[in-house]
């Protein structure tokens, strides 16, 4: 068995969870392993990880992995998520959501997570529709593309989550996708070590949905527009803009150090105590 | 010297459940402003940093349930407050917190509706709220006190009893109670009973989550305490996974339902006033229950024979106590601040002869004792 497959074996539930929810092909698994290296790679002890997720194909997820598991509601992972941190900030806090879950019935809650700075690891599917319900377009649907509730095509626009979490004052920003496996490890890694409301937007793709209705083929041929579409940070900034017209930027968007939601209530509690 | 314990306090009912939380071992409180339970949230933010606790306002009530639940699962325990509009956005958490069985305490200041209706004038109207307004079948635990002592006991059993049941526990007061002030005496040093979940002593791997028990009620491990479980609002099976089979679902459900029913003489909570040879019971709760009391005093002095049924147990319905009185009385009167939603289940329950009449009001203002003495006169 190949090393890296043993590392992942070490971190799943053996009993009664499989198989999987997940269509074949689905990139939610490469996340997956993604998100067991760099926790593997952090050092982390099991029985201080709090894996947190909402409603949706990727909110399935914590289910299969052996830590301190908890699938809330539909978008509310992460007010659990702060309610788990205040009350135990000795436990590292991670969430999973998908596109909708987090930024469409999640989205009040995912900018005040990151205006607050909760330090909270945020990780985001985002696969541009609502897979689990059978393809319905998101926040994330691009303009003029076909789901099941935009037959004709969808002529909303579209929110770009990592924007967003900048916006919304995140301490961290960075953003992936499931074809660039490798980097989305090191990214994932630098997310987890981040201390403060760091976010990892994980471009996926839902090939038996939204690829299906707008003729995009295979999940290997999504995976291969994901190749085709991403451009690295690095490289954007020797890139004109009608270059950049149709491309993502993927590595990290944002670094920057704000104060720690817990570390600042602890003054709260000294001046309390002060004033009693 | 002995350091003196026992305190005078004039306290409103909104601070004397802070105090009865904090007595509790309350330790994380997560609300957003709302009239008239905002004092709740405004003294917490001044107390709990000082005994280590948290507070924080979250963005909406639907954000403040999910975080109380989020802190309880990690070991503290936790409460929110609220009035009639932020209880409808907690209800979907709600249910998450029966169903996963996680310890939790929700205030509910009632003020009249629906919708943004009457801040800030008192109601009874979310009893009903209280007792379905989460989807999907399920038992609730739901105190609503009096008078401003009963605000700080009953929020210490409030704790107690989601404790022990690992069940969400709501606390109705209605705006008269939240907002009167009443001297009470706190004493430090009384003796009062504190009850913290029952944890699994058991190693890890031998560790069933949900494992029934005769009580019905699982040990709880708190995340962080070294037994990695999975919790889910899905349907799940002893191991907390979720599970669709129907042998798996039913005891499930049951479970659920039983753990509290097969409790109901401890969560029942009341006073009988004057009923042994009471011709005419008067059933009330909350505010409206200190205007039974004083009609009834006031009947009696006129010769009648007039009593109260005091009820500080909601739901689960007070069944037995209330079927006592219907055994005893020839009549039977529901004064409430609503259309009648605590008196269709005295009826429910009236198997005897006993004629049940109702007060209803609705219009903003309290049910006085005059109002009931009339009542008294019209029907006997």
């Amino acid at each position: 068995m190949a090393e890296v497959t043993k590392l992942i074996h070490k971190y799943l539930r053996h009993d009664k969870k499989f198989p999987h929810v997940w269509c074949p092909g689905c990139g939610i698994g490469i996340m997956l392993g993604s998100l067991i290296r760099a926790i593997d790679e952090c050092g982390y002890n099991k029985d201080e990880i709090v894996l947190v997720s909402g409603i949706g194909c990727t909110g399935r997820m914590p289910v299969y992995v052996d830590f301190n598991t908890l699938h809330t509601t539909h978008g509310r992972a992460l007010t659990f998520a702060t309610g788990i941190k205040l009350a135990n900030p000795a436990l590292k806090v991670i969430v999973v959501m998908g596109d909708g879950d987090a930024v469409a019935i999640g989205g009040n809650h995912f900018i005040h997570a990151a205006r607050r700075n909760v330090d909270i690891s945020t990780v985001i599917l985002n696969n541009s529709v609502y897979g689990m319900t059978g393809g319905q377009y998101s926040p994330t649907t691009p303009y003029g593309m076909k789901t099941t509730t935009s037959p004709y095509s969808n002529v909303e626009q579209s929110f770009n989550i990592s924007e967003l979490a900048v916006a919304a004052g995140a301490v961290f920003v960075a953003r992936g996708t499931v074809y660039h496996a490798k980097m989305l490890d090191g990214l994932m890694e630098m997310t987890f070590k981040k201390k403060g409301f760091s976010v990892i937007e994980v471009i996926g793709h839902c090939h038996t949905q939204y690829g299906k209705l707008n003729r995009m083929g295979s999940a290997v041929e999504m995976m291969k527009w994901q190749k085709e579409h991403a451009v690295t940070v690095e490289k954007a900034t020797q890139m004109k803009d009608d270059e950049l017209k149709d491309k993502f930027r993927i590595g990290v968007l944002v670094d920057k150090e704000l104060p720690v939601f817990h570390e600042e209530y602890e003054k709260i509690r000294r001046w309390a105590k002060e004033a009693k | 010297m002995k350091k003196k314990t026992k305190k005078e306090l004039l306290l409103q009912g909104n601070e004397a459940i802070v105090e009865g939380a904090l007595r509790a071992g309350c330790r994380f409180f997560a609300g957003y402003p709302i009239t008239p339970a905002t004092e709740i949230s405004e003294l917490l933010s001044v107390r709990l940093p000082q005994v280590d606790g948290t507070f924080i306002q979250m963005e909406d009530e639907i954000a403040s349930m999910g975080a109380i639940i989020g802190a309880s699962l990690a070991g503290a325990k936790s409460m929110t407050a609220t009035s009639g509009p932020g209880f409808s956005l907690m209800q979907e958490n709600l249910g998450y917190a029966v169903i996963a069985e996680v310890p939790c305490v929700i205030v509910d200041a009632m003020r009249g509706g629906p919708s943004t209706g009457l801040p800030t004038f008192p109601s009874q109207s979310d009893v009903m709220q209280a007792r379905w307004g989460t989807h999907g079948d399920h038992p609730i635990i739901v105190l609503c006190p009096s008078t401003v002592r009963e605000c700080y006991d009953i929020t210490i059993r409030a704790f107690n009893m989601a404790e022990k049941f690992r069940t969400p526990v709501i606390i109705l007061v209605d705006e008269v109670v939240a907002h009167m002030r009443e001297k009470i005496s706190i004493d430090e040093d009384e003796d009062i009973e504190i009850f913290n979940r029952v944890k699994p002593t058991v190693p890890p791997e031998w560790y069933i989550p949900y494992e029934d028990t005769p009580r019905g009620v699982p040990a709880m491990a708190n995340f962080g305490d070294g037994y990695r479980y999975h919790v889910t609002g899905l349907t799940h099976d002893i191991r907390g996974f979720p599970t669709s089979r129907p042998d798996e679902i039913d005891p499930f459900i049951r479970r659920l339902f039983r753990k509290i029913s097969q409790h109901f003489a401890e969560l029942h909570m009341g006073e009988f006033f004057e009923t042994d040879d009471a011709e005419i019971t008067i059933i009330a709760y909350g505010c409206v229950a200190r205007s039974a009391k004083r009609a009834a005093r006031d009947a009696r002095e006129r010769g009648l024979k007039v009593g109260a049924l005091k009820l500080n147990t909601i739901w689960p319905f007070m069944r037995t106590p209330v079927e006592k009185v219907l055994q005893t009385s020839k009549i039977i009167i529901v004064p409430e601040m609503n259309m009648g939603q605590i008196s269709r289940e005295v009826k429910r329950v009236n198997k005897t002869d006993a004629k049940v009449f109702t007060i209803n009001k609705v219009d903003g203002t309290i049910i006085t004792p005059e109002e009931i003495l009339r009542k008294i006169k019209e029907v006997r």
